[in-house]
């Protein structure tokens, strides 16, 4: 079971995300966004960051990346991908998960842990969790404000409080079949105890255990 | 400027500095040779008014790998780990524009430490300004905070510490000082040099254009006066996504073993970058100017050779490695051109549309800037600020506390360090708002500590014993996490050099840094100086910033943090007695007063006490060093973190005398040298109690939570 996590330039979270899988037994290798073939995973991150400066709005160029093609293919085969801060701003800019990313409700830059609340738990990131289990995991991001007019989205991740304006508090969204998911929090930075949190593991955990074999 | 003065004055170089190029070259300079030197010889590359003082730095450890004169200092962690760490200012562009400012000064030591072969970890904000009540000093403070955040965060580097400061002095002139620590395995070591004949010169990074011409010597090594607005074009422009590329890039040519010698392109641009390494290395260089790719059409040599164009580094590689490099730069989607060649010999020579344009020793840049023994003098005012009463009428201990609390300064700095992305690399064990930062090293039991710490009010009271203690302070700081201390670096910022008063105090500051490193056994690895730091003839308090790296081996299991504490522990006060001493304190600030003789340091205490943090921060579950608003703010903090009250006997509580810090610690489990240490209290309820005065934790929580915002509000 493998997991590609696709670097694009400016993005900055990969290594945190693979230490992080690997820290649950889980098996991480990075992947150039100009890679054109990921037959040999089974499953992709997208990692937070800043890809291509965030120029023109974020996601919007590296949604262009060649690995993306691939992303799409995995995604409407069913396989688990999760885009985490960033990696939700592309996902969304591919139309892979509904809606877009604007600035928080502040107009500031939101570096802090945050509650969340589990209110869907069928999707890969939320499968190993309960529903109404609260989590502390750490948002930090900028264009962290979802909003969905079409109303498709489903939130699986709920603010318990609201630090940036999101449409429906949400702090995580996936498709309809479940296996795309885009979360602003950054669960591998929950994931030690002596960094403040670990509830960001049951969320990684999930992700790990929705893996079969391509 | 005015265009009836000589060019060299306009570039802002002496007459005399005009005469010494002219016998280097026993001709007059060609204007691109007048370029170079104005810039390499400016204050700010050159260091020519403090270069006497700053050798009395000791410099020496059997941990120190590389000290000062590199790009960065480098010293060696055991585990095959070696630490790059280096402080730099950008005072003067943040006052001009101030997001751009400090977004190009974080830029700026970012390349300095990636430079040695280090990948940058994490980066620390020393930011001073006027009081928050002007509408001016506002707009800088958000302006510097934004750039921080919009550089760090999206470069990719943690910013997870800091500190700030607040006075009128500061009010033409802020500080704005960022310190950069990075990790590099031994074998990665790179240095600024250019090798040996035939090594061919690699520019890499950001096209080369007309911005920050004459950053170094127009900006930084000049004061301000209501002009100062149009400096705004010498400021340059960050742009932090091409910066983390040039990171990438450079650590894999490194990893990959592609380069001999690296030099990053920071103030002074290109002529820096080539007379440097090749200075260092004692070869001459060829540079071609024609490749240099630029941003512009029609760019003059004088402005290739000034430009201060950011995230542009300099490679120096085997004739067989160049296609590999550029496959490197390619990946990353960088540009590059292989813009010179070294040359047997000392000539830096210049080609720029088929015509020699410049011709000249290469190390006369570095080497044979002038050195200045400038005249010094202890100010006349001295004496009367000193004999000034250092007492404050305290009516309240609570409303005198909350105050405290609620000085920006003082009170959380949430809103400031939540912009900052401070948890990248899942390092950060003790984060921004604590005495030092804790990071643990990845693969090893240990930890790197770093404390930044700065005082303009103490010093200017007493540079020399000021300057001390700021060191000591630091290096409490991280012993708290449970770090020993390991090596220093300082911004020294300062007013205009040319009166023998800043003088004065600029020497006795480094004789005191100097004194307590060596009490310490701590050298000083590196560090950057900042003069001219005056508005209209009025020179700031003298402003010594001091980042100290510690290193706990190994990190404590459950390191102190100001969050643990618990209802019915007790609470201990560890050092020296206060003496109820006040000049230079929080509190005379909050009664706009400074004067009186601050306690001077005691370095056999410092050491002790030092001792005794680093041994108690592997049991107890909370220390606190007690700096501004003394025991009374120390212990409101832990109660904030806590959520729970105290109730303490303490003897001068707003005092701030050196070397004490407060430990809360359950009965019974820790056994403590009673001749340095005294039970004060114990925690529970919800009061902070003071000689019998309370007040609400829920009340400091608020006063201290929101200082910042209501600062801000006006």
């Amino acid at each position: 079971m493998r997991v590609a996590v696709v670097v694009f330039p400016g993005v900055n979270c990969e290594h945190d995300v693979v230490q992080a899988v690997e820290a649950l037994g889980g098996d991480a290798q990075l992947v150039w966004h100009r890679e054109t073939d990921l037959g040999e995973f089974d499953g992709v991150i997208l990692p937070g960051g800043f890809a291509h400066g965030d120029a023109l709005r974020t996601g919007a160029i590296a949604r262009f990346s060649p690995a993306m093609r691939e992303v799409e293919r995995m995604a409407s085969a069913g396989a688990p991908v999760l885009g985490i801060c960033n990696g939700w701003q592309m996902l969304c800019e591919s139309g892979l998960i509904p809606g877009a990313h604007i600035a928080n409700r502040d107009l500031s830059f939101i570096c802090r842990f945050e509650e969340v609340e589990v209110v869907d738990t069928d999707s890969v990131l939320t499968r190993a969790a309960h529903p109404g289990q609260r989590l502390r995991v750490p948002l930090n991001s900028y264009e962290g404000s979802w909003v969905d007019p079409s109303g498709a989205g489903r939130v699986v991740l709920r603010y318990v409080d609201d630090p940036n304006g999101s449409q429906d508090r949400a702090a995580a969204v996936c498709n309809v079949s479940g296996n795309v998911v885009g979360v602003m929090p950054h669960p591998e930075r929950a994931t030690d105890e002596l960094l403040g949190s670990t509830d960001g593991q049951v969320l990684l955990e999930g992700f790990l255990h929705s893996l079969v074999p391509a | 400027m005015t265009t009836t003065q000589p060019v060299h004055r306009q570039l802002g170089m002496t007459d005399e500095e005009y005469q010494s190029v002219v016998d280097i070259l026993e001709r007059e300079p060609r204007p691109a040779e007048l370029a170079m030197y104005s810039v390499m010889w400016s204050e700010h590359c050159s260091y020519k008014s403090s270069r006497k003082h700053l050798g009395r730095f000791p410099t020496d450890g059997p941990w120190v790998v590389v000290g000062p004169g590199e790009n960065a200092g480098v010293v060696d962690i055991g585990d095959g780990w070696l630490a790059a760490l280096r402080i730099e200012s950008h005072n003067h562009p943040s006052f001009v524009e101030p997001y751009q400012g400090a977004a190009t000064g974080v830029g700026g030591i970012l390349r300095d430490v990636f430079t040695m072969g280090a990948r940058p970890i994490a980066l620390w904000d020393q930011i001073r300004f006027g009081p928050l009540n002007e509408p001016k000093n506002r707009y800088l403070f958000k302006g510097v905070v934004s750039g921080i955040a919009g550089y760090g965060n999206a470069v990719g580097v943690p910013t997870v510490g800091g500190e700030m400061e607040f006075d009128a002095c500061y009010t033409g002139n802020p500080l704005v000082n960022v310190m950069c620590l990075g990790l590099l395995r031994r074998d990665q070591l790179v240095l600024g040099t250019a090798g040996t004949p035939g090594t061919v010169a690699v520019l890499l990074g950001k096209a080369t254009g007309r911005d920050g011409i004459g950053g170094a010597s127009v900006l930084a090594s000049a004061s301000f006066d209501d002009t100062s607005g149009e400096k705004r074009p010498s400021v340059q422009v960050g742009d932090p996504f091409e910066e983390k590329k040039l990171i990438e890039a450079c650590l894999e040519l490194y990893e990959r073993g592609l380069v001999v010698g690296v030099q990053d392109l920071g103030a002074a641009g290109l002529s820096c970058a080539t007379s440097e390494p090749a200075g260092r290395a004692g070869v001459g260089i060829d540079v071609d100017l024609d490749a240099v790719h630029t941003r512009e059409a029609g760019m003059t040599a004088p402005e290739l050779l000034m430009s201060e164009s950011q995230e542009r580094m300099m490679a120096f590689v085997e004739p067989g490695d160049v296609e590999a490099v550029l496959a490197v730069a390619a990946k990353w989607e960088i540009d590059s051109a292989v813009i010179g060649e070294v040359k047997a010999g000392n000539t830096l020579s210049v080609r720029h549309s088929g015509e020699l344009v410049a011709e000249i020793p290469a190390a006369s840049l570095a080497d044979d800037a002038p050195l200045y023994d400038r005249p010094m003098a202890r100010p006349g005012w001295l004496d009367d600020v000193r004999a000034r009463s250092d007492e404050v009428p305290i009516d309240d201990v609570a409303e005198t506390l909350l105050a405290l609390l609620a000085d920006p300064a003082i009170g959380s700095s949430a809103w400031v360090h939540t912009q900052y992305d401070h948890m990248l690399f899942l390092n950060t064990v003790v984060g921004p708002g604590s005495d030092g930062t804790l990071l643990r090293v990845k693969g090893t039991d240990k930890a790197l500590a770093v404390s930044t710490d700065g005082n303009g009010r103490l010093c200017y009271l007493d540079p020399h014993n000021g300057s001390a203690r700021l060191v000591f302070e630091a290096a409490l700081n991280v012993a708290v996490t449970g770090a020993r201390p390991m090596a220093v670096v300082d911004n020294l910022n300062f007013g205009n050099p040319e009166k023998p008063e800043v003088m004065w105090q600029f020497r006795e500051s480094v004789e005191g840094m100097s004194e307590a490193c060596e009490a310490l056994g701590i050298p000083v690895v590196g560090g950057n100086v900042s003069f001219y730091n005056e508005t209209d003839g009025v020179d700031i308090h003298p402003t010594p910033v001091v980042g100290l790296l510690g290193l706990a081996d190994p990190m404590p299991i459950d390191p102190p943090r100001l969050r643990n504490a618990r209802p019915g522990m007790e609470i201990w006060e560890v050092g020296p007695k206060a003496t109820g001493n006040l000049a230079g304190s929080a509190l005379q600030r909050l009664f706009d007063e400074l004067g009186g003789v601050p306690t001077a340091p005691d370095a056999e205490m410092a050491k002790r006490v030092v001792d005794m943090a680093v041994h108690l921060a592997h049991q107890a579950p909370v220390l606190h060093d007690v700096s501004d608003g003394g025991v009374a703010v120390t212990l409101a903090e832990i109660c904030i973190a806590s959520g729970v009250g105290a109730t303490v006997e303490a003897e001068h509580p707003f005092s701030e005398d050196p070397h004490r810090f407060l430990m809360v610690v359950s009965p019974g489990t820790i056994e403590l040298d009673t001749s340095l240490a005294r039970r004060i209290g114990e925690t529970g309820g919800d009061r902070v109690v003071i000689n019998g005065v309370g007040v609400d934790v829920a009340k400091c929580a608020d006063a201290w939570g929101n200082a910042i915002v209501r600062a801000l509000a006006g």
